[in-house]
């Protein structure tokens, strides 16, 4: 990934003339049509990398290797609402026609299950050794939306920038390649424009979010083209573009990403109001919403296991039968557990309504306290995959208010 | 330490040795523990700091440092209420335990310098201020009263009575102690330990409390002490929630804003007073 100024230019295999019009952001723009989608892919496998991105399985859309561009979710878009998801067929031929689904890049950062510490029993007492987290491959991301590039730093920043690097995520980062996609038809649970990471996958992002992609897409269909119009805003990005076939862009093309990004927006209609809304949430500790939302909440721990910044783990020390190994096993947990606040006798957060508080005041308001910005980017997958259907805008609406005037 | 013990030094725990292993009570021992031959030892904890212990193929638990020994051991004293901590009071003399840290934000006892002090203990929470109360008998100065209150639930659960006996005896020290509900054999006061608050002879304005045991004690202990006429910003108090890995990466010891293994686990008082009055954060 590259800061900013560097100064980053693709040689195009063609001739290349005063046409291309690049965009103000610095980064060059070119246009790669499917075949250079499918090019794109093998030559990162080419590269070394383990490529992973969208395809269809169980009825939704996962995170998967992606051996070939055949694999993408084509012709496939989603349907989301509050507890609800469904794949539904597009009357197009896109690649990246849904939204997110229900995994997120920090499965693969920071896997579900990780084994950290050997420790082998001796005559000493004990021998313990780290296991090594370096990958067999770095990973390259195909197509991660705003809100995920957004959600992605963040949870670096967590496990990463503090006192103490965890060398797993450290070492599964590490030289990772990003192909971020711009957002052409998000769902009725999206808020990104609320939270400022979307809905194109980098330019327009807020100054704090410093996650870029190396190249970013936005995928352009009419009944005349179906191609992608992508900045190149790395020199990673540039090296693998000067071995794919592809053209300069031009200001149809500018406009017409423009017209993706314009209907995007238009597509939005969830708003959460971020002003003051992380004093406000703590300062409500009292408010009946929270025994109300508290009947509806099943603690379920989706919203947590979807969610893109949670970073939960529970630490397991995990024997063998004869006695003689132990693994430090770290697993995902979820503050939805009694097992999460258990302090010698009986759990801190005992009922469903401290639990959810727990939940929604740390996401919007104690991450700041603790991490400096939002655990909250806005993608909505807690809402969409709750049970319940409990919607965190709604809630956290709801709490922002005087409770009289929720009845 | 090879390239690849660094990688992932922070979980990995330190081989030590348990060299003395002191009963306190029915179900608390202090165990004193040494790096093993070989292994480099942990830096040296401060007053208030914190050790990840591990028994061998059960789990980690986090425990306060109770006291630094003559040779550089280190003193943890552990209640056996959980198969973690149960493993570890089963520990003897010569037994390996794992040890990471320390962690954390110990005592502030820059502050206390020309002031008076309380030191006001509940249950096991004496063990995190014995560190604490033996820095202050050490650097003893002249004229500064400093006044131990110490309670339990029962009279049997009263740890490091020893200690308790010698500290009695040193210059500028007094100790008390009080009892929630006493055997036949109790011959000393009986009541919550706030109760001790209003007879102290101190310089309230003057001075500085160092306060911990469990939560609803430390937070009326709090509103005792400033009642008594101690400034809010003079009272440090060391909280507690579930820990796992103490580096900041699991999120259990998450108390509303704070991260207790990261920003503490010991706060000021105007940090925590607010968060204290909320019910289960």
């Amino acid at each position: 990934m590259l800061s900013t100024g560097d100064d980053i230019t693709v040689n195009h295999p063609e001739e290349h003339d005063s046409e291309s019009d690049d965009d103000p952001s610095g980064s060059s723009a070119v246009v790669l049509g499917l075949d250079g989608l499918a090019a794109l892919i093998a030559a990162l496998w080419d590269r070394g990398y383990r490529v992973v991105g969208p395809t269809v399985r169980d009825s939704a859309i996962v995170l998967d290797e992606l051996l070939t561009a055949d694999s993408l979710p084509i012709g496939w878009g989603d349907e989301q609402a509050p507890g609800h998801y469904r794949l539904r067929r597009r009357e197009d031929q896109a690649r990246f026609g849904y939204v997110v689904g229900p995994q997120s890049p920090r499965q693969e950062l920071s896997p579900q299950k990780v084994a950290l510490v050997k420790i082998r029993r001796t005559a000493d007492g004990f021998d313990a050794d780290a296991v090594d987290p370096t990958p067999a491959a770095p990973i390259a991301f195909i197509g991660l939306r705003g809100c995920e590039l957004a959600a992605m730093g963040i949870h670096d920043r967590v496990m990463i920038g503090g006192a103490h690097p965890d060398p797993v995520q450290s070492a599964r980062g590490a030289d990772r390649f990003v192909v971020g996609v711009d957002c052409g038809d998000p769902a009725a649970t999206c808020f990104c424009t609320s939270m400022g990471t979307g809905p194109t996958a980098g330019a327009e992002m807020g100054p704090d979010n410093t996650e870029t992609a190396d190249l970013r897409l936005c995928e352009l269909i009419d009944d005349d083209r179906h191609d992608f119009l992508c900045h190149v805003t790395s020199k990673a990005g540039a090296e693998v573009m000067e071995t794919l076939e592809h053209r300069p862009a031009n200001t149809a093309d500018h406009l017409a990403a423009q017209e993706v990004r314009h209907r995007a927006v238009q597509c939005i209609e969830k708003h959460l109001d971020t002003d003051g809304l992380a004093d406000r949430l703590m300062a409500v500790p009292d408010h009946p919403r929270w025994d109300e939302v508290a009947e509806r909440c099943l603690s379920c721990t989706n919203c947590t296991l979807v969610c893109p910044t949670c970073f939960c783990s529970t630490i397991d020390d995990v024997g063998d039968l004869a006695g003689e190994m132990t693994t430090r096993t770290r697993v995902w947990d979820s503050c939805f557990t009694l097992d999460h606040s258990y302090l010698h006798g009986g759990a801190v957060h005992a009922t469903t309504r401290s639990q959810y508080h727990q939940w929604l005041t740390h996401k919007l308001s104690t991450w700041w306290d603790q991490f400096g910005e939002s655990g909250c980017v806005g993608c909505g997958r807690c809402t969409t995959w709750c049970p319940a259907g409990i919607d965190l805008v709604e809630e956290a609406t709801a709490l922002s208010r005087a409770p009289e005037i929720n009845r | 330490m090879s390239l690849r013990d660094s990688i992932a030094a922070p979980m990995v725990p330190v081989r030590y040795r348990v060299v003395e292993r002191r009963r306190e009570t029915h179900d608390t021992v202090t165990l004193t523990s040494v790096p093993d031959a070989g292994v480099d030892a942990l830096e040296e904890p401060r007053p208030g700091q914190f050790h990840m212990l591990s028994a061998f193929g059960v789990g980690e638990v986090p425990i306060s440092v109770s006291g630094v020994g003559p040779q550089g051991g280190i003193e943890h004293t552990v209640r056996a209420v959980g198969a973690n901590t149960e493993a570890l009071d089963a520990l003897s003399a010569g037994d390996a335990v794992g040890v990471r840290g320390p962690f954390g934000r110990g005592w502030h006892l820059d502050g206390a310098a020309g002031m008076d002090v309380v030191v006001l203990a509940g249950g096991i929470g004496l063990a995190p201020l014995r560190p604490v109360i033996q820095h202050l008998i050490e650097q003893r100065e002249e004229n500064r009263s400093v006044r131990l209150l110490v309670g339990a639930r029962r009279s049997e659960e009263l740890s490091f009575t020893s200690d308790l006996a010698a500290w009695s005896e040193a210059p500028g020290i007094e100790v008390a102690v009080t009892v929630d509900s006493a055997t036949r054999e109790w011959s000393g006061r009986v009541g919550v330990v706030t109760n001790l608050v209003e007879d102290l002879d101190v310089d309230a304005p003057r001075t500085v409390a160092f306060v911990c045991g469990p939560e609803v004690m430390m937070r009326f202990s709090a509103r005792a002490l400033i009642e008594f006429g101690l400034l809010p910003e003079k009272i440090q108090l060391s909280a507690e929630r579930n820990m796992k890995c103490a580096i900041a990466h699991c999120g259990h010891c998450q108390y509303g804003p704070l991260l207790i293994c990261r920003d503490g686990p010991v706060f000021d008082y105007p940090e925590l007073c607010e968060l204290m009055e909320v019910r289960e954060l």
